[in-house]
């Protein structure tokens, strides 16, 4: 996984509340046996409406996706998450995250940059007057800034130290768990014979 | 003071503990099937990482495959191709695959219990919700996101926060022709789909000790859809005398060893569970749902509710969208609710003994003429000892449909789906909005409702069909 220590991209904002696993990919684009290519599927039900914001070219080549509260609830799919970051999508910043897709975020490397509500609001109002208005989320200083002179946002964001940790370290969670070989192996000893196995060995 | 169950299990699983973060958990199997493993084993190409424990993992085919010609190629090409990567990494990653045709195919959650591979004390995961199954022998075991899958494939352990634990006591025997299927949709009706959230449940209480192996993976086995962890149950002799003999079964002086420290894991009297429980079971009756999540559920002798009747806002919204989904109308007996599609089967209802209770009901009847009955044994073992023991022949001669092993009809990844509006009775697990098809309309039920389901056309127990049999013969 890539360290990520600071982003800045267009914002999109995306002005629902809610914005479930479902609408985020339906379950039609799931059939896929990568991890790549789930761009297609990202909010498809949205993506034929002309005034839907993707389509808006100020906004398409859009990193930093501003969202309503409760994002990502619904299915565990991993693939909501993959299919934000095919299409380009570095962050996600929004007032309430659901439990599943903060985790599965942290694990695959997307930053869920969780804000006060009125900052959402802010920002929403900054990338609508100013399309195509950067966004920079500094993952270091755990800031979120955009635009400058009066209209200037620049907040704090709340992301748990452990996956801050691992995301600024560029440490997928299997590289992590690999630097604890050692203990992994004395556990494996310990183990009784007895129990079972698939293959037997040797 | 003492430990619960889950938590001597799980101090015994800990590699790694550290404050503030997750503890590293050993993994001591980890089950694989075709839908969630492939970007897992692509992780690990990637990365040039190789599988630590292929023996300790197993993989099946069994959500989207074929029940009827599984001897040919899969005519559908998207569950072809998920197959046949799954046959490509088990073999590029050196894991043991029971594929379509094997004999130890099927349910991924029927084939661990059936090879001898579950056994008490362990953490069992699989990319897949229903692991809770296997909870049944006392053992710790849930549903993971595919890049857990991948963390376990390369690492054999997990990085878990440690839940919290509840008890949930079933008091008294469940009286006659009541099973666990109606236990645990009792159980869930009562708690709600979210009322498990953050736990890990152990069942226990005479209700439960009285049940036999298979009814025990039935109550586990739904543990998710009251949103907990994982689910388990206390082993005694009875999950000893299952395992007994089974070809992945330790022998000899490993057996006596196991036993003896299996012996050790109950919950200590003087534990404390963060949150208790207590069902009366004797007062328990045929159970099924009305609705679509499992936890809109009431007696079969009960009426379809009325929605102006919850209290609670969000309950009687979501009643109501339901009851328009499913087509019912509030005050409808639910033994009125004319049903097309009859299916036995699935991780939750799919085993030897359910197909023998519904043979039992079947037999002698014949399947009601605008009804359809689908039964899909829950592996091939199943299959065969049901065709050894003619239960096949009682299904055929009935009017039914007797298919090859796999999940079918559980999901509709198959050709085995619903038509749009078509409704039917279930021994599965989940009856979500076109969960078994596209606008279909699932009813939750046990084994002995949905047999006697398919013989009169309607919701029914077999004490309807007695009622029926005494007036032909008056
Ligand atoms: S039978 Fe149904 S619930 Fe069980 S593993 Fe298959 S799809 Fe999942």
């Amino acid at each position: 996984m890539d360290a990520f220590i600071s982003h800045t991209g267009i914002g999109v904002p995306l002005k629902r509340s809610n914005v479930d696993t479902d609408q985020i990919i339906p379950a039609v684009y799931l059939k896929r046996v990568t991890r790549s290519g789930f761009e297609d599927g990202l909010f498809s039900a949205w993506r034929g409406d002309p005034g839907f914001v993707l389509n808006n070219p100020a906004y398409a080549a859009g990193s930093v996706l501003v969202a309503g509260p409760d994002f990502g609830t619904g299915s565990s799919r991993e693939h909501a998450v993959w299919a934000l970051q095919n299409y380009g999508f570095k962050a996600v910043v929004s007032s309430r995250f659901a439990d599943i897709f903060r985790s599965n975020s942290g694990k695959a490397g997307l930053v869920a940059a969780q804000v006060d509500e009125k900052v959402v609001q802010r920002l929403w109002e900054l990338l609508e007057s100013q399309p195509g208005a950067e966004v920079t989320v500094d993952l270091e200083s755990r800031t979120v800034r955009a635009g400058d002179g009066p209209d200037a946002v620049h907040d704090s964001f709340d992301i748990d130290d452990y996956t801050r940790w691992r995301l600024l370290e560029g440490l997928d969670d299997v590289g992590i768990t690999l630097g604890h070989e050692a203990d992994i192996t004395a556990y494996e000893a310990s183990r009784p014979s007895w129990k079972p196995v698939t293959m037997r060995r040797g | 003071m003492g430990r619960t169950l889950s938590e001597k299990v799980w101090d015994e699983h800990v590699v790694r503990a550290t404050p503030g973060e997750p503890d590293l958990l050993f993994i001591d199997l980890h089950l694989i099937h075709e839908v969630t493993s492939p970007q897992a084993f692509d992780g690990l190409r990637l990365a040039g990482r190789s599988v630590r424990r292929p023996d300790l993992t197993l993989a099946t085919e069994d959500h989207n495959v074929p029940t009827l010609d599984w001897d040919k190629p899969i005519a559908d090409p998207v569950s072809r191709t998920q197959v046949d990567t799954l046959r490509r990494n088990a073999a590029e990653f050196g894991v043991r695959l029971h594929p379509l045709g094997d004999v130890d195919q099927g349910i991924v959650h029927v084939v661990g219990p059936q090879l001898g591979l579950t056994q008490p004390g362990m953490t069992i995961v699989c990319g897949d919700s229903h692991t809770s199954t296997h909870g049944a022998f006392g053992a710790i075991a849930f549903g993971i996101g595919t890049s857990e899958v991948e963390h376990v494939l390369a690492t054999q352990t997990l990085m878990q926060a440690k839940p919290k634990t509840m008890a949930v006591t079933l008091t008294g025997s469940l009286p006659a022709g009541v099973t666990a299927k109606d236990m645990v949709l009792t159980l869930i009706a009562h708690t709600g789909t979210g009322g498990g959230q953050g736990y890990i449940v152990e069942y226990r209480g005479q209700a439960v000790e009285e049940l036999s192996m298979e009814a025990r993976m039935t109550v586990c086995n739904m543990s998710i859809e009251w949103g907990a962890k994982a689910g388990l149950i206390a082993p005694d002799q009875t999950t000893f005398d299952y395992i007994e003999g089974r070809p992945e079964a330790p022998t000899g002086a490993d057996w006596e060893a196991a036993v003896a420290h299996w012996k050790t894991l109950v919950t200590d009297e003087d534990a404390i569970f963060d949150e208790e429980i207590v069902l009366d079971a004797s007062r328990m009756t045929p159970f099924v749902t009305w609705g679509t999540n499992p936890g809109q559920g009431v007696p079969l002798g009960a009426s379809v509710p009325d929605p102006g009747s919850f209290e609670d806002e969000q309950d009687r919204v979501s009643a109501e969208n339901a009851l328009r989904y499913m087509g019912l109308e509030a005050g409808t007996p639910m033994r009125e609710v004319k049903v097309d599609t009859v299916f036995v089967g699935s991780c939750t209802n799919g085993r030897i003994e359910d197909l023998r209770l519904a043979a039992s009901i079947i037999k002698g009847h014949t399947v009601d003429a605008t009804t359809r009955l689908l039964v899909v044994p829950g592996s091939v073992r199943v299959r065969l000892q049901a065709q050894e023991e003619g239960l096949d022949k009682i299904f055929l001669d009935a009017g039914a449909e007797w298919r090859g092993a796999g999940c079918s009809m559980c999901l509709g990844m198959n050709p085995d789906t619903l038509e749009p509006g078509e409704r039917s009775a279930s021994t599965s697990n989940r009856n979500f909005e076109g969960r078994q098809g596209k606008g279909g309309r699932t009813h939750l039920v046990s084994v002995p409702v949905a047999a006697a389901t398919a013989i009169r056309g309607t919701l029914s127990s077999p004490a309807d069909l007695e009622a029926v049999a005494v007036v032909k013969e008056a």
